[in-house]
């Protein structure tokens, strides 16, 4: 189970705004996490705890394939995003690097605790929980092992 | 039971079995193009995947291009290029390194993409191939490292929708600006995870380089790819480039496949201009005359082809660059710059004032040079016009056509080109 504190974003929350371009240059975690959202919020990666959500409107992730992106906002902390939906490679990637996703429609003001069952793909806020579109298990898995890096390992070692 | 889809074609012959649309696959990989950007991740994730000394699927499956960042404009950029560099060459894979321009004109132009291939790039613009009649499409570096160790990636067949246009397009007004149009009706995910097959008697007379601004432009409205039926046109265009083409592997989709199909006239169609902040906040050039413009970019892997130089010089003829605005060209490759030399557009460029810089994605993602201050507004021939993607934060990128690029930066402000 996700708990943790929302962060209320719009519609079409492109990968410029998330880690802007001039950030590409390194591969250090570390200064991803610090320019999370910054085209947005230049102050996000400062205030954001470990484990708060991200709660966004439609098509979230838009724009270019930079696995930087989802890699960013796990790295600021961010333990889930819950969006009404996803751009594709984007969606991808969050698996891939193990940074939880949920595509549900709800009302959520900032800073909201807010609670989501991955295998059961609900998010609860207060008394109300929203039914989303649950993962396939194959991808629910690769969340699980860590990403899509400690899932293929875990393959080869026989573990699976 | 309903024909197939071109796509539904691809991912079943990519599968090794008949596939629909909305089926999880297995597919083998024809083609993985990686550039300086998202390359040194994949190559991280390739080795924490398979250990230090393992070796890739299939080197001759693979390429790799800098475009980027090229000339290498930073320490860390230079060291992107260095690591890629040298797995390329540990794994005798095909390095075009800085030399031939941006990926999404180079892989075309130099054959790699073919009708009926399954073909997966580090960058979201991959979609462009299908105006040869690929399925091609942008993925991320992990993915990209688990095909650089198996060959192989899963995917959702995607549904089809085929957006038909017909008529003539007007003077001035072009692909691009039918593109705009599109997204603009279709909105930036109204087409998510859908193949975009564009269609109709208005794309079957253009040629490959405005085809080719189209399917790139796919992804802006959610597309999984931008496709085409491969023709004669598209088959000429291979015929130059690929010695051994295998003209009986070229897929088509089925007349009674099973796909969403909307419909544009386009006789009346004006130019069109992306507004900032999101390439579907779209309105007829028409509604923004007068718009005042600091800097122009005409290039990128959407529109940085000979024939858009061709069309811009037509436009500007000799007049100069307004006073106080700024132009930056930038050819998509090596052989544009060179056709755009030989046939004198270059030095009508040179000649108004405008800055005619060496192949690369020069300010299109704002990771390089050329980039706009606070304030500042760019009009630009590029795909994308996000908060900052050009430079500053408070800068506004507004995405034209290069027959409109050309009228702006001789007037200094947002011009209808066909009042030229």
């Amino acid at each position: 189970m996700i708990r943790g504190k929302a962060w209320v974003f719009g519609n079409d929350v492109d990968t410029d705004v998330i880690i802007p371009g001039p950030y590409l240059r390194t591969k250090d975690l570390k200064s991803l996490a610090a320019h999370a959202m910054e085209g947005l919020d230049p102050e996000f990666a400062c205030k954001v705890q470990k484990g708060d959500v991200i709660v966004a409107g439609k098509n979230f992730g838009c724009g270019s394939s930079r696995e930087q992106a989802p890699l960013a906002l796990r790295e600021a902390g961010v333990s889930c995003v819950v969006a009404r939906s996803f751009a594709r490679i984007f969606y991808r990637n969050a698996i891939n690097v193990g940074l939880p996703v949920v595509e549900v429609d709800l009302k959520c003001e900032e800073g909201d605790e807010v609670e989501v069952d991955l295998a059961q793909g609900t998010v609860t806020i207060g008394d109300r929980t929203y039914q989303g579109t649950k993962l396939p298990d194959f991808l629910l898995e690769i969340l699980q092992d860590g990403g899509l890096v400690a899932h293929r390992r875990r393959e080869k070692e026989g573990v699976l | 039971m309903a024909g197939q889809t071109l796509s539904e074609k691809i991912f079943s012959r990519a599968s090794k079995k008949e596939v629909r649309a909305g089926e999880f696959v297995m597919a083998d990989i024809d083609k993985a193009m990686v550039h300086d950007i998202t390359g040194p991740l994949a190559v991280k994730g390739f080795h924490e995947i398979a250990g230090e000394d393992a070796k890739v699927w299939d080197p001759s499956k693979i390429v790799i291009l800098f475009d980027h960042q090229v000339p290498a404009d930073s320490l860390n950029a230079a060291k992107n290029h260095l690591l890629l560099r040298n797995f390329g060459k540990e794994q005798n894979i095909f390095n075009y390194d800085v030399f031939e321009g941006v990926c999404h004109q180079v892989m075309p132009e130099k054959g790699h993409a073919l009708p009926g291939k399954l073909i997966v790039g580090s960058d979201s613009h991959t979609c462009t191939y299908g105006a040869l009649g690929a399925f091609s499409t942008g993925i991320g570096s992990t993915d990209m490292a688990s095909v650089f160790a198996t060959g192989k990636l899963w995917f959702m067949v995607p549904q089809t929708l085929r957006l038909m246009a017909d008529g003539r397009l007007p003077s001035r007004v072009t692909s691009k600006d039918l593109v705009l149009r599109m997204i603009g009706d279709i909105g930036a995910d109204g087409a998510t995870y859908m193949t975009c097959e564009f269609a109709g008697s208005v794309v079957s007379r253009m040629k490959m380089p405005e085809r080719m601004t189209m399917t790139n432009m796919a992804i802006e409205m959610g597309g999984k790819t931008g496709l085409m039926e491969p023709d004669e046109i598209a088959l000429a265009y291979l015929r130059e480039r690929v010695d051994d083409l295998d003209e009986d592997a070229v897929l088509h989709g089925d007349e009674d496949a099973r796909l969403d199909e909307r419909i544009w006239d386009v006789d009346d169609l004006e130019p069109q201009v992306a507004v900032p902040h999101n390439v579907d906040n779209v309105r007829p050039v028409g509604d923004l005359v007068g718009t005042k413009i600091d800097q122009v970019f005409l290039g990128s892997c959407t529109n940085g082809r000979f024939e858009d130089f061709e069309l811009a010089c037509e436009v500007m003829k000799d007049e100069p660059l307004a006073q106080g605005v700024r132009m930056i060209v930038i050819p998509a490759s090596r052989t544009e710059y060179m056709k755009a030399l030989r046939a004198g557009l270059v030095e009508q460029f040179m000649e108004s004032g405008a800055i005619v810089e060496s192949p690369c994605c020069g300010p299109c993602m704002g990771g390089s040079f050329g980039l706009l201050g606070p304030g500042e507004v760019g009009l630009s021939t590029s795909n994308r016009n996000f908060r900052g993607r050009q430079g500053s934060p408070d800068s506004f990128v507004y995405l034209c056509s290069p027959a409109t690029a050309a009228a702006g930066a001789v007037t200094g402000e947002i011009t209808d080109p066909r009042d030229f």
